[in-house]
């Protein structure tokens, strides 16, 4: 009948995090940065947080190396890094790489959240993590429809947002916010009072 | 339906078999059962869906991009219009999110407000998502009387921010002003009245058993691919996954508050009925938990005039009732942001549509749409 | 009516049998349920039990082929605009149009590349309604709004212009 098990909690207390110890406080992301340059040494090229917050965490990933590391990142016990949660991408027109594709995890058994950068140039290809995680799926074909950014492998490269004949991609940065006129209607006449 | 068979005598027609072929039916865009402008491409063998295509962007109004050209208090309206039926939340995920750039100290009166007014959003939240889901399955009462309810959520709302459906209630730093005597008097009536109210919808509903045919069994998803389609929220929570975001990653008042998580088994419609329901409860019990631990003092900290958050990027998001809701924002030091993500729960659970109703009856796809509590808005942004 | 739409003059007669045509068409309005945004949730509020629609006669419906008026309420994308003038066209005549909320009436906040600036650039409005979202109230305003401006309509009478 009422299929549902609820469990007693006694109270909220946020999950800890890594203690900093005393002297050397360790810098943030440390267990993580281990695990994959352990099996895949030289993947991550460069690691950032904001603040040196531990779930600010980000790598920055070759891309040939996406789709082993995220792969590892998903499977292994330690990680467990099951959830994909967002997936976008940000465009630096003056920079020599034009876009960043930002991966979110977030590993409901370690309550951990990790961030993923993949920097590309303008039209290279991306390979797709919609083998690793289903739900890259769509977030993938938005990422083409709002910036042009192709991703290889592909399962369903469709546009999701805009309609099929757009033709521009509208979050670059170069795009005008009024947009440049693609749609243009003839106004009808309006019936008056007494006509 | 007959595989173009055209016979002159009137026995050969009786004896020959009707073929059949596969049926393309399109639900929408304007559809009354589809919550919105959503437009559902189905491919049908007789009744059984056998291919579903959900065509989306009927509502993309460009809120990202809007975002990066205003600063971030005028984004704060935006944020309401996203998941506008419980418009404080998305507020509340904005706030914080820029706030997480800074270490402001923000007062714990604002905290329990904070709070306070964020699961009454998630009560407006799912009473409605009840009225719509029973209305397509066919109760009508429940639409009645949860709008009935919603109505006291809204005077509340009204009281305290002066709109009913976009409050803008929420600034960086606290709130605006502080919410009038009569507010808490009315909220504890509510909470007081509100128990009673979920048990008339359960008389309703629960054991009644065409609810029970029509929603059990049906959509079933297991933990692994919830997981992995990224759902989150009471349909993650009805597969057996205990993932909540107000305990994982505790934000506002949530850690003084004492709250059970409903946890379901079979992961079908019917448990993410229930876990709803149960959160409802909740919700309430934490509403009156605020009102007896709210603490005096100001509301708001002090805030620098123009904000302009230093260089570098972040993730934080909140527990809406629809799922997970987050802002990513990448800032480069200037009063605008340079880029805003917003990580919507309906859209990534919208995509696992497919997953959930292969197989199933074309009526039951309704069911299924209704139980993943969708709001466009929030979906094409 | 269409033998006899616009032909007559004004007399006693004429004028009485517009009034009732008039009385029975506002009294028993029926709108398509074209709920885009979140001024949606405020039509559907006050359809429900606290402001209710019922007692003045508009029922929602959920085909245009029943319905004499469309509430466009919420924002109109581009990509919607072609759904919109579609489900326009299949609604029988005498229709009217009510532009709910400020995305219909004028783009709203979003005057971007993906909205509409008011959805009167492709079907003729009747009735705008203004508000972000506009309250329940304000939706019945327009209501009666365009039920006053359904009792100046002249059927059988010559209209204005061509006398």
């Amino acid at each position: 009948m009422a299929d549902e098990v609820v469990n007693e909690e006694a109270s909220g207390g946020s999950s800890p995090e890594t203690e900093a110890p005393e002297a050397p406080k360790t810098p943030p992301g440390k267990a993580l940065r281990e695990l994959v340059d352990a099996e895949y040494p030289g993947a991550i090229l460069e690691q950032t947080a904001y603040e040196d917050r531990e779930d600010e965490v980000t790598f920055v990933l070759a891309d040939d190396a996406l789709v082993k590391v995220a792969t590892y990142l998903r499977d292994h016990p330690a990680s467990s890094f099951k959830i994909l949660t967002d997936l976008t991408a940000a465009h630096y027109p003056d920079d020599e790489n034009t876009f960043q594709v930002v991966y979110q995890l977030v590993s409901v058994d370690h309550s951990r959240l990790l961030r993923l950068k993949v920097m590309v140039k303008e039209s290279q290809e991306v390979p797709t993590v919609s083998g690793v995680w289903s739900s890259a799926n769509w977030m993938e074909r938005e990422v083409y429809d709002l910036f042009g950014v192709k991703f290889k492998d592909h399962p369903d490269p469709r546009r999701i947002f805009m309609p099929e004949d757009w033709g521009s991609h509208p979050f670059r940065k170069d795009y005008p916010l009024e947009g440049l006129g693609e749609r243009v209607y003839e106004k009808p006449k309006r019936k008056e009072i007494g006509e | 339906m007959v595989g173009g068979v055209e016979s002159s005598s009137r026995i050969e027609r009786i004896t020959t078999v009707p073929g059949t072929e596969e049926l393309v039916i399109n639900m929408g865009p304007q559809h009354p059962s589809t919550h919105g402008v959503l437009r559902v491409i189905l491919k049908l063998d007789g009744e059984t869906v056998t291919d579903v295509d959900s065509d989306i962007g009927y509502l993309h109004r460009g809120t990202e991009k809007i975002g990066e050209n205003i600063t971030y208090t005028m984004f704060i309206p935006y944020t309401d219009r996203l998941d506008y039926i419980a418009a404080p939340s998305s507020n509340l995920a904005w706030v914080q999110a820029v706030e997480s750039f800074f270490d402001w100290e923000i007062p714990e009166r604002a905290l329990f407000l904070r709070t306070m007014v964020g699961e009454l959003s998630r009560i407006a939240s799912h009473l409605l998502w009840l009225a719509t889901h029973a209305l397509d399955i066919g109760a009508m009462t429940v639409f009645l009387w949860a709008f009935r309810e919603r109505e006291m959520v809204l005077d509340l709302f009204e009281m305290a921010f002066g709109a009913r459906l976009t409050v803008n209630a929420f600034r960086l730093g606290g709130l605006h002003q502080d919410v009038p005597p009569e507010f808490l008097v009315e909220a504890r009536k509510f909470v007081d009245l509100f128990p009673s109210r979920v048990d008339d919808y359960e008389t309703l509903l629960t054991e009644n058993r065409i609810w029970l045919q029509r929603t059990r069994g049906v959509g079933v998803i297991s933990a692994e691919d919830a997981l992995d389609y990224a759902m989150t929220g009471p349909i993650l929570r009805a597969s057996g996954v205990k993932w909540d975001l107000r305990r994982a990653k505790p934000y506002a008042a949530y850690p003084y508050v004492d709250f059970t998580i409903p946890v379901g088994e079979n992961g079908d419609v019917y448990d993410r009925y229930l876990v709803r329901l149960v959160e409802m409860r909740q919700s309430a019990h934490i509403i009156d938990q605020c009102l007896d631990m709210l603490p005096g003092g100001p509301v708001s900290c002090k805030t620098p005039r123009t904000i302009k958050p230093p260089e570098g990027e972040i993730y934080h998001s909140i527990e809406n009732p629809k799922g997970e809701f987050g802002f990513y924002i990448v800032s480069d030091g200037s009063e605008t942001p340079y880029r805003v993500k917003i990580r919507p729960p309906s859209f990534i659970n919208l995509a696992g549509l497919k997953k959930l109703c292969m197989g199933e009856l074309l009526a039951d796809v309704v069911a299924i749409i209704g139980s993943i509590d969708i709001v466009l808005g929030e979906c094409d942004r | 009516m269409g033998l006899i739409d616009g032909k007559l003059g004004d007399n006693f007669l004429t004028t009485r049998f517009d009034s009732l045509v008039a009385w029975a068409r506002k009294s028993s309005l029926w709108p398509m349920t074209f709920g885009l945004a979140c001024c949606a949730i405020e039509m559907m509020a006050s359809g429900a039990a606290r402001y209710d629609f019922d007692r003045f006669g508009v029922i929602f419906r959920a085909t245009p082929r029943q319905s004499d008026v469309i509430i466009i309420a919420g924002t109109v994308t581009h990509k919607m605009a072609d759904a919109i003038v579609k489900v326009y066209n299949q609604m029988p005549e005498p229709r009217w149009v009510i532009a709910m909320g400020n995305c219909s009436t004028c783009g709203g906040p979003y005057s971007n590349y993906a909205v509409v600036q008011g959805v009167d650039e492709i079907i003729p409005v009747d009735v705008y309604v203004p508000g972000c979202p506009p309250r329940p109230e304000s939706l019945m305003w327009g209501v009666m709004q365009l039920q006053k401006k359904i009792e100046q309509e002249r059927f059988v009478r010559k209209s204005i212009s061509a006398a």
